[in-house]
């Protein structure tokens, strides 16, 4: 349970940590709070020649709110989220989802930038960027959206000479109505399954534009669509409830591990959305 | 890699391998034998020390991302030898049993309690979520948390 051997540097530029990374093209990997790097070191599920730390690199742990967007930088940690003061309002399902996330200790390390790049797919920020439609600005100066760039399990978009900046969440009108439920053994373990959603009220008190998100049931982040279908213009009542918690269980493709069923999961889902929608109304 | 830090409250400076976690740096180069190391990947919470003010896993924490911070270990809770008043509630409500989660414990707590301290037993009992005792159970722990918090309070006003 050692770590293997690799040589460590702690740039004190973004330029110079690219250069770095870029000059160790696949064997390099940056560190940020490591409460995800450090473990998969010692399991020896990587070896690499280098860690870039970047806890010197300045302007990558900015929370920027404005009219438009909410930005998070890369090296934001877990305990500077939970104590932002405007953050509740400006995002509350990013801000709710964020508490779930990890023990005290972790919290005071692990990074919004780690989270993403770490991509697991039972992690709460990867599902509610995704639920969201975050975009990831990276260093190639490109934003990829965040349903792109999830693509399994521990697996990214992410090319190896290139780094995560930000996360940039589009505005939250003040009246959208939203839920986060999820489900672990411990508060602040990873979710054996978790649900981010939101939707808008038509005039007519319809639910509208919905998004809603599923985590740790499947093998990476991603929209239920077909639950959202049904509840884009359902009067939210018991029966419209009902069905999309049903339609949501449907649609997931849980793994099955040594903390859960696939069954399990499936109906853990269909409880987790009605949860969130019990919230979201009540909002 | 030559690093420099302070150590509950003395300047040090040593060598430490890049692959060395904070934890084995502790116990074994600076012969700080408090921190308990349970399960090395960050599941457990023996290990946990304050760096700059924040608890941390110190198995989650290489020992050269501690250059140049302040490390308060759980050597550093009372200079004076005496028991400090958190540890000496510890005592008072048999707060441990075999004792090797306490140090991780008393640390976290620690670093809560200077933060927080008027904080309610539900956000104790939310932030020893990430401690882990097999032997004594949560009930004494959170009692000993509880009747610590006073001597944290001082001029600290309610929020």
């Amino acid at each position: 349970m050692k770590l293997p051997p690799f040589d460590y540097r702690a740039p004190t530029s973004l330029q110079e940590a690219l250069a770095l990374l870029a000059d160790h093209p696949g064997d390099a990997r940056l560190l940020a709070g490591g409460q995800s790097l450090i473990p998969i070191l010692a399991f020896r599920l990587a070896q690499p020649a280098l860690l870039i730390d970047l806890r010197h690199v300045p302007s990558l742990n900015h929370i920027d709110i404005n009219d438009s967007a909410t930005t998070l930088g890369a090296m934001v940690r877990w305990c500077e989220i939970e104590k932002s003061e405007p953050l509740p309002q400006a995002q509350p399902l990013l801000y709710d989802a964020c508490l779930h996330i990890a023990h005290f200790q972790i919290r005071n390390r692990g990074t919004v930038g780690g989270s993403l790049a770490h991509a697991d797919p039972a992690a709460e920020l990867p599902g509610v960027a995704v639920c969201c439609e975050a975009r990831i600005r990276l260093s190639s100066g490109q934003e990829i959206a965040a349903a792109e760039f999830f693509t399994g399990a521990l697996q990214t978009t992410l090319a190896p000479e290139e780094m995560i900046l930000a996360v940039v969440f589009p505005a939250w009108p003040a009246a959208r109505k939203w839920g986060f439920a999820e489900f672990a053994r411990r508060p602040g373990d990873l979710a054996i399954a978790g649900i981010a959603l939101f939707y808008d009220l038509d005039m007519a008190g319809r639910a509208r534009d919905a998004h809603i998100a599923v985590i740790g049931a499947t093998n990476l982040p991603m929209r239920l669509s077909s639950a959202e279908a049904r509840l884009n213009g359902a009067d939210l009542n018991e029966a419209a409830l009902a069905a999309v918690a049903q339609a949501a269980a449907d649609s997931a493709d849980p793994p099955a591990d040594i903390h859960a069923s696939i069954a399990y999961r499936k109906s853990l889902v269909a409880t987790l959305v009605r949860r969130a929608l019990v919230q979201a109304m009540s909002r | 890699m030559q690093i420099a830090f302070t150590i509950n409250g003395a300047p040090t400076a040593a060598e430490a391998q890049p692959r060395v976690t904070l934890a084995d740096f502790l116990r074994e180069k600076l012969k700080l034998t408090g921190t308990h190391v349970g399960c090395s990947h960050g599941v457990c919470g023996a290990c946990t020390v304050i760096v700059d003010g924040a608890a941390i896993r110190s198995c989650l924490t290489l020992a050269v991302q501690a250059d140049g911070c302040h490390v308060t270990t759980v050597e550093g809770l009372s200079p004076s030898g005496d028991l400090s008043p958190l540890q000496a509630a510890f005592r008072k409500h048999h707060a441990l049993q075999c004792g090797f989660c306490t140090p991780g414990m008393l640390m976290t707590l620690h670093a809560l309690l200077t933060d927080e301290p008027y904080a309610d037993e539900a956000r104790i009992r939310e932030v020893l979520g990430g401690n882990l005792c097999r032997c004594t159970g949560y009930i004494p722990i959170v009692a000993a948390a509880c009747e610590a918090r006073i001597a944290y309070q001082g001029a600290k006003v309610q929020p």
